[in-house]
């Protein structure tokens, strides 16, 4: 790769201006990142496939709705700063795009860091906080791979309450549930029964005990049936489901880290990134909450929005388009 | 490991014969879920099948509409009415009376149909009303075939019955999803061995009951056909 930027140096010199200026123009620069994006865009500029373009990057998402618009955010985000992108959504699993990302195939790709660590990264982990989970995630992803910065949005498990029974107790954490606990029916995943984080997890944790636990299915139609019917109190809900916002829910705040933080992150091949495309990810991540994107989701899945016209109003309420 | 010895392995563990959600409770549960949806399948199928076998009127439309019937997904409509009618006793009890009615109204208007017409002339000409045909002549002889609906629709229930865990009720089942979502195979297998097992029993109850309930001349009349 070393050679072949020598050999193409004047146009990966004209690329590294083009981008020092974008750079400018996002006001923040250092000599390290345009140094990378000098060589990335070298290398981009030497593959006669690349089309000759100064900076192109392949953004990927899973299979499901809510990856599918982050990296819809991702991408437009990424051409409003000029970045050159094309997109691959709905590729499958995480087993199948992992690789690609290790490889290169795939530049981009939205993550959520709790799942990401234990699932492909160290199994093994036990940590829990956003900041515990980053920084294992730092320390043991592959040298081709980073994380940027992580979004405060969290898609994580959550004890899920109707807007009704909240209001009664006046709950609005876990540990709210103390007084409660043994007279509500929880649903949940079978295997929540036996998982760490599960019911051992919230005695552990916070002390409860309920009355019954109703197994049900994965934060799916079953569950919020049953919460909605009073079949249980309380369920195991992905803090972004969007029933939480047309079934009118309260996701119960985790101030104790039962469930391991899922901050939405961006997965990165390394050798593909410079400081634009850097600062451009990290500066829509800290914009994103998970209020924004349970809205976003509502949007793409309840009122069946598409995903281009969700990502470009939010990116233009938060004026980074 | 093959199937057999991690269902093995787990029916023989002594402790999940034991206490709350054990073995012997969740066979009970089971049957309960059974029992119930059969009883009100039968008490709608047969009189049902025996009226339009006796009379012959919308056989066809009748037949096809429970042929197709078998066609609705039993999994499918329990989520279904898990999610618009709520968790009452409709929501499991509904998708296996529909599981088990075809089979046993098929059967029944085919056996009290099928009877031979000079039987039916003879009845009809000794004076018998239409109700004396059909319960003193028809049903007897149409039992036998109505026993194979009755069994052929406890067999399916007994087996579908699994699905009331997916809505948080126990049974069978629950061994078998459990299991699953947590990877433990030796509840999977041995869940799914211990319904192949009660099918089994079913049948065997079905050999006894028809030895009892029908009449030795049809026997003989069916044993000498068979010869």
């Amino acid at each position: 790769m070393r050679t072949r930027t020598a050999a193409t140096g004047g146009m990966a010199a004209i690329a590294a201006i083009t981008l020092a200026a974008v750079a400018a123009c996002s006001s923040s620069a250092s000599s390290s990142s345009s140094s990378s994006s000098a060589s990335a865009s070298g290398s981009g500029s030497s593959n006669p496939l690349s089309g000759g373009s100064s900076t192109s990057v392949v953004i990927g998402s899973a299979n499901f709705p809510e990856n599918e618009l982050l990296a819809t955010v991702y991408a437009q985000a990424l051409q409003a700063k000029g970045v050159k992108v094309s997109t691959k959504l709905n590729i499958g699993a995480r087993e199948v795009y992992y690789p690609q990302v290790e490889k290169g195939t795939i530049s981009i790709i939205p993550e959520y860091n709790g799942t990401l660590l234990t699932v492909e990264v160290d199994k093994t982990s036990t940590a829990k906080t956003t900041a515990d989970v980053d920084a294992a995630l730092a320390a043991k992803l592959p040298s081709t791979l980073q994380v940027l910065n992580p979004a405060p949005a969290q898609d994580s498990d959550s004890i899920t309450v109707t807007q009704a029974t909240a209001n009664k107790d006046h709950l609005k954490s876990i540990a709210d549930l103390k007084p409660y606990a043994a007279n509500m029916a929880l649903g949940a995943p079978p295997e929540f029964k036996t998982r760490s984080d599960g019911i051992a997890g919230l005695k552990a944790t916070y002390g409860l005990t309920f009355k019954s636990f109703v197994p049900l299915d994965e934060s799916g139609p079953l569950t919020l049936a049953a919460l909605q019917d009073g079949k249980v109190q309380a369920a195991d809900v992905f803090t972004t489901t969007p029933q939480i916002v047309t079934d009118k829910l309260v996701s119960l705040a985790d101030p104790k880290f039962n469930f391991a933080a899922q901050n939405v992150i961006p997965l990165v091949y390394k050798p593909a990134m410079n400081a634009t495309i850097i600062n451009t990810l990290n500066a829509v991540d800290a914009k994103l909450t998970t209020e924004a994107l349970l809205q976003m989701d509502n949007a793409v899945i309840t009122e069946h929005a598409s995903y281009s016209t969700v990502a470009a109003g939010f990116l233009q309420a938060e004026g980074l388009s | 490991m093959s199937f057999f010895s991690y269902a093995w392995d787990w029916v023989t563990t002594s402790a999940n014969w034991h206490g709350s959600d054990s073995i012997p409770q969740q066979i009970l549960a089971h049957l309960g879920y059974c029992i119930l949806p059969l009883l009100i399948a039968a008490l709608i199928a047969i009189p049902a099948g025996v009226v339009i076998g006796h009379t012959g009127r919308g056989a066809a439309f009748v037949v096809n509409v429970a042929n197709s019937w078998r066609a609705i997904p039993t999994l499918g409509l329990l989520i279904l009415l898990a999610v618009y009618l709520g968790f009452s006793i409709l929501t499991w009890l509904l998708p296996l009376v529909v599981l088990a009615i075809p089979p046993i109204l098929i059967n029944t208007y085919e056996g009290v149909a099928g009877v031979d017409p000079d039987v039916k002339d003879a009845a009809r000409g000794m004076g018998m009303t239409s109700w004396k045909q059909v319960t003193r002549v028809e049903l007897p002889i149409a039992l036998p075939l109505v026993l194979v609906g009755l069994r052929t629709s406890a067999i399916f229930v007994v087996a579908t019955a699994t699905i009331a865990a997916y809505i948080g009720l126990g049974g069978l089942g629950r061994f078998i999803i459990d299991g699953l979502a947590s990877n433990e195979y030796g509840p999977v297998a041995g869940g799914a061995l211990l319904v192949v097992v009660l099918a089994v029993l079913v049948l065997a109850l079905f050999a006894v009951l028809s030895r009892l309930v029908v009449p030795v001349g049809l026997r003989r009349q069916a044993k000498a056909q068979q010869d």
